[in-house]
């Protein structure tokens, strides 16, 4: 028997593991990219008073990132608490509810829709609905347009992490009398708690950085977020876009570049306490 | 000899597909009834009619009645919940709960009776002794029932589903992710089990089938080919499909 030339298979070996590794290097290549200038351009601004102070008019000296950063974790808070409930029963009946074909084909095209949905359509839409009749931009607006676009990841995700619990430890909690209600929400929910925790966190992040939606809805306002409901909140997405594009002042430059460094980190950090809490889960299934 | 189990004719059906044919047994009480048969032949269908777990799928149905102590359970005014405190199931794998061993035990207990704290501790005691786990766990209670070895999680499961004071056990496939030494345990279990209540096992380890079960069923494409004393079915056949099975020239 004539041997195959090794020469061939060892060069085609080496070559997908080149392409591999240059593939990684970019991956990682981009975001460390990403990282370092934000780093450069924002490192300047990350002073005390940058984290204290409200964010000023333009020209007037010494404003900071406090109310839009308070503004934006009260937008981002309200939208998780607006979209976890509906998204959890939504992703429970989609796992759960099989059998309902019908309804649930609909409920999974809706969401398959929404996933794809441009945020600043829904951004635009809910200034239609909610800005416009009321009259005023407001904080609360911004958080009903995030909560939209996190509604079909948190769903998405839902339904993933119950699919893995496996179908005996329904069956089992069913053989002990136990409702099947009982069962979805003791059982089978407990045994996928830290999934469906990673799946809100990583919706958080998410939306943590959309602009677009915000424009039309929180706007902006340069005093502490005191009328979430009833006026425009300050946020970080919208002070970064503000300032590193609309100021002609270098000190608000600046600050941009500093307020998308703390939006960066804090993604970051979510992201690291995701991992971590989705890690623990080593056991059993 | 007392029945506990009279099933009638039972037809059962995944969709439009039939899986068993007027299936008939009568199971005496505190015995342990082996169900044998290849791999498909609807053994476990079969068991899982008689806890009407099998209602978790829609497309699934059965035709045919079951009597327990003489009454019909599969009438539609049957309380299922009832009906499954009444007869406890252990599956193939080992299913505990994502919580503690001792709340493992006593989750059953609290759902089907109120029972004050101490009671429950006491019950909780009693089934884990009751699965022969008591002396392994009872310095972990608080530990989580996941961390414990496959065979001690089946024992669990097995404490588990004889806390709320069942009649009926069914077992289906307990030891076949299971090492042989906690096999044997189980086994051992087994015999003192049906003391208290009637067992019916499906196995697929004929062995196992002739060390500790009083009758046997041999199944064979959703049709009962042969059912009686489990010596009688190992040692003088009737049918020569048992025996081809019992002899290993199938399955």
């Amino acid at each position: 028997m004539r041997r195959r030339g090794l020469s061939f298979r060892k060069l085609s070996d080496r070559l997908v593991r080149l392409f591999s590794t240059i593939a990684v290097l970019l991956a990682v290549g981009a975001m460390l990219w990403i990282i370092i200038v934000v780093v450069i351009y924002g490192a300047k601004a990350l002073q005390w008073s940058f984290f204290v102070n409200p964010s000023k008019p333009y020209g007037i000296p010494d404003g900071g990132i406090a109310n839009a950063l308070l503004g934006s974790v009260i937008i981002t808070l309200g939208a998780t608490l607006l979209a976890t409930p509906p998204a959890l029963a939504a992703g429970i009946a989609l796992s759960e509810f099989k059998d309902y074909k019908k309804l649930m084909f609909l409920l999974r095209f809706s969401a398959n829709v929404m996933m794809g949905m441009p945020s600043v359509l829904v951004g635009l839409f809910v200034y239609i609905i909610m800005v416009v009749p009321s009259g005023n931009f407001s904080g609360f607006a911004a958080s009903v347009a995030l909560a939209i676009i996190m509604f079909p990841v948190i769903m998405r995700t839902t339904e993933d992490m119950l699919a893995m619990v496996p179908y005996t430890l329904r069956e089992s909690a069913l053989a002990l009398g136990m409702t099947r209600m009982r069962t979805t929400l003791h059982i089978v929910c407990m045994s996928a708690r830290k999934g469906l925790l990673t799946g809100i966190l990583l919706a958080l992040s998410r939306v943590s950085g959309e602009t677009a939606p915000l424009l039309f809805t929180a706007m902006f306002a340069d005093g502490w977020p005191n009328n979430y409901f009833t006026g425009p909140t300050a946020n970080m997405p919208v002070l970064i876009t503000e300032y590193t594009t609309n100021s002609p002042f270098a000190a608000m430059h600046e600050a941009g570049w500093g307020a998308a460094l703390v939006v960066t980190a804090l993604v970051l950090i979510i992201n690291v306490i995701t991992r971590i809490i989705f890690r623990e889960k080593g056991h059993g299934h | 000899m007392a029945i506990k189990i009279h099933a009638k004719k039972l037809n059962f059906y995944y969709g439009a597909h039939q899986a068993l044919f007027d299936n008939s047994l009568e199971i005496e009480a505190n015995r342990i009834t082996a169900v044998i048969g290849p791999s498909g032949c609807g053994k476990s269908t079969h068991l899982r009619i008689y806890n009407r777990i099998f209602e978790l799928y829609r497309d699934q149905r059965v035709e045919g009645e079951l009597l327990i102590d003489g009454k019909n359970v599969l009438a539609p005014k049957v309380d299922v919940l009832e009906l499954r405190r009444k007869i406890g199931m252990i599956f193939q794998k080992p299913t505990p709960f994502p919580m503690s061993v001792f709340d493992n035990v006593a989750y059953p207990l609290k759902l089907h009776f109120k029972l004050s704290k101490t009671k429950i501790a006491d019950r909780v005691e009693q089934a884990l002794r009751g699965a022969s786990l008591w002396d392994e766990v009872k310095d972990k209670l608080k530990a989580s029932g996941l961390a414990l070895s496959g065979g001690q999680q089946q024992r669990l499961c097995i404490a588990r589903a004889i806390a709320a004071e069942p009649e009926i056990l069914l077992m289906d496939e307990p030891t076949s992710a299971i090492d042989p030494v906690a096999t044997l345990k189980i086994e051992e279990l087994m015999l003192e089990l049906k003391k208290k209540f009637t067992v019916m096992i499906v196995t697929h380890n004929m062995q196992q089938a002739a060390r500790i079960s009083d009758y046997t069923a041999f199944f064979f494409q959703g049709y009962i080919i042969e059912f009686g004393e489990t010596e009688q079915i190992f040692t003088n056949p009737q049918k020569t499909k048992t025996e081809e099975y019992i002899t290993g020239r199938f399955g």
